[in-house]
């Protein structure tokens, strides 16, 4: 499972990332979790608001930061 | 209801002198951050819980088929309940103009957004009464429909920066929120504004407390009254820089005022302090060429000089 975070660093991207990384390890999944920093890719994301989460290059939320509870719930599905 | 119990808790139990400098500046600093603080609670979860219906896909969906006027009023309207953070500017923006929301309107948007955010109003209407939140609000909107048509009228289409874009194939589901979802968002939504903005808003009610209770009335009065017309232009450009502090600056200004700072000079400030972020425009470069990012702020900062100069004239 391919996981990415998409926003161009401010707080509350670094604070999903944190709870993203805490949400696969509880899982203990394989999932490789990449920051997409680069406004070009976020942009053919077609995402409106940052943070926000894609899996497998779909994206699964937007501009808000979720917690590790619901992140576990989306990345289970 | 606040005042008396704090009166009682100053003067009674911690057995403070009525009308000495400090048991002033005290009272007057308590009353103000719990009187703040219970403002910033209710009516940003409030707000928040409003602008779960105001998606940016549905504002951008009703934005594309505006034209002309009604789409600046609407954009500059819907600037107010869309959430909005200046670090998601560039693919809002991006995302406007794809849609085909006209440039004028989506600037309306740029403009009325950061301005006129819950905080600040709070802010003002806890600290200057409602009749100076409603002046806020009136000009920012203004600002931001008059910015958002001159912008169109100038035809710089060309002056925006061509990105690839894939049509938003997101959050189809998330749309649906079910009343739950709609309450744990505000209540989240809420708690993260708190613990961004407490500290600013305390030092600023600290400071302002200082203020008031210890510099002599009127210091400011030469400086920053209303005969001091290089004054206006002085405080848009102070504001620029502090955009991240909008709920700090808000009650060193309204302690200003009472110290002859003039009440349109204030105005502009906190205006240019919101509206004009010195962060949102090094984002917004990576998507406007210089020219129309220089041409977006002087726009707006001449109307906040403006705004300035006008209620200096009827605020007195």
């Amino acid at each position: 499972m391919k996981i990415e975070i998409l926003g161009v660093g401010c707080p509350k991207c670094k604070q999903l990332t944190v709870n993203v990384e805490a949400a696969v390890k509880e899982l203990n999944i394989a999932a490789e979790i990449s920051k997409v920093t680069d406004i070009d890719k976020i942009i053919e994301y077609g995402v409106m608001m940052t943070p926000a989460l894609a899996i497998d290059g779909t994206i699964v939320l937007a501009g808000k930061i979720l917690s590790k509870e619901e992140i576990k719930k989306i990345i289970s599905k | 209801m606040i005042k008396p119990i704090i009166d009682w808790l100053i003067y009674d139990i911690l057995k403070m002198q009525q009308g000495s400098l400090f048991a002033e500046a005290l009272n007057f600093f308590l009353y103000d951050t719990i009187k703040i603080f219970l403002l910033l609670t209710v009516i940003i979860f409030i707000v928040s819980f409003i602008r779960t219906f105001f998606s940016p896909e549905r504002t951008r969906a009703i934005l594309s088929h505006k034209h002309k006027f009604t789409g600046n009023v609407l954009a500059a309207l819907l600037g107010i309940v869309t959430p909005f953070c200046s670090c998601s500017a560039v693919p809002l923006f991006l995302g406007f103009i794809e849609a085909g929301v006209p440039l004028g309107a989506t600037f309306s948007f740029l403009v009325s957004s950061p301005m006129i955010n819950e905080v600040a109003l709070i802010m003002l209407w806890g600290l200057f009464g409602w009749k100076i939140a409603l002046i806020y609000i009136g000009s920012g909107l203004s600002i931001a429909i008059l910015s958002g048509i001159i912008i169109g009228k100038l035809k710089v289409e060309n002056l925006v920066e061509k990105f690839s874009y894939k049509k938003p194939a997101c959050c189809a589901e998330e749309l649906k929120q079910t009343f739950n979802d709609r309450i744990v968002f505000s209540r989240d939504y809420t708690k993260d504004i708190l613990k961004t903005v407490w500290l600013y808003v305390i030092i600023g009610i600290g400071l302002g407390a200082w203020i008031h209770g210890y510099v002599p009335a009127d210091l400011l009065a030469k400086y920053a009254g209303r005969g001091n017309w290089l004054a206006v232009p002085f405080a848009t450009l102070v504001g620029i820089p502090l955009y991240s502090n909008a709920a700090g600056v808000i009650p060193l200004v309204s302690a200003l005022t009472e110290k002859g700072v003039a009440m349109g000079t204030a105005l502009a400030f906190m205006m240019a302090v919101t509206g004009l972020s010195l962060p949102e425009f090094i984002i917004l470069r990576k998507v406007m060429k210089l020219k129309l990012l220089i041409i977006f702020i002087c726009v707006v900062g001449v109307g906040i000089i403006i705004t300035g100069y006008l209620f200096n004239l009827i605020l007195g």
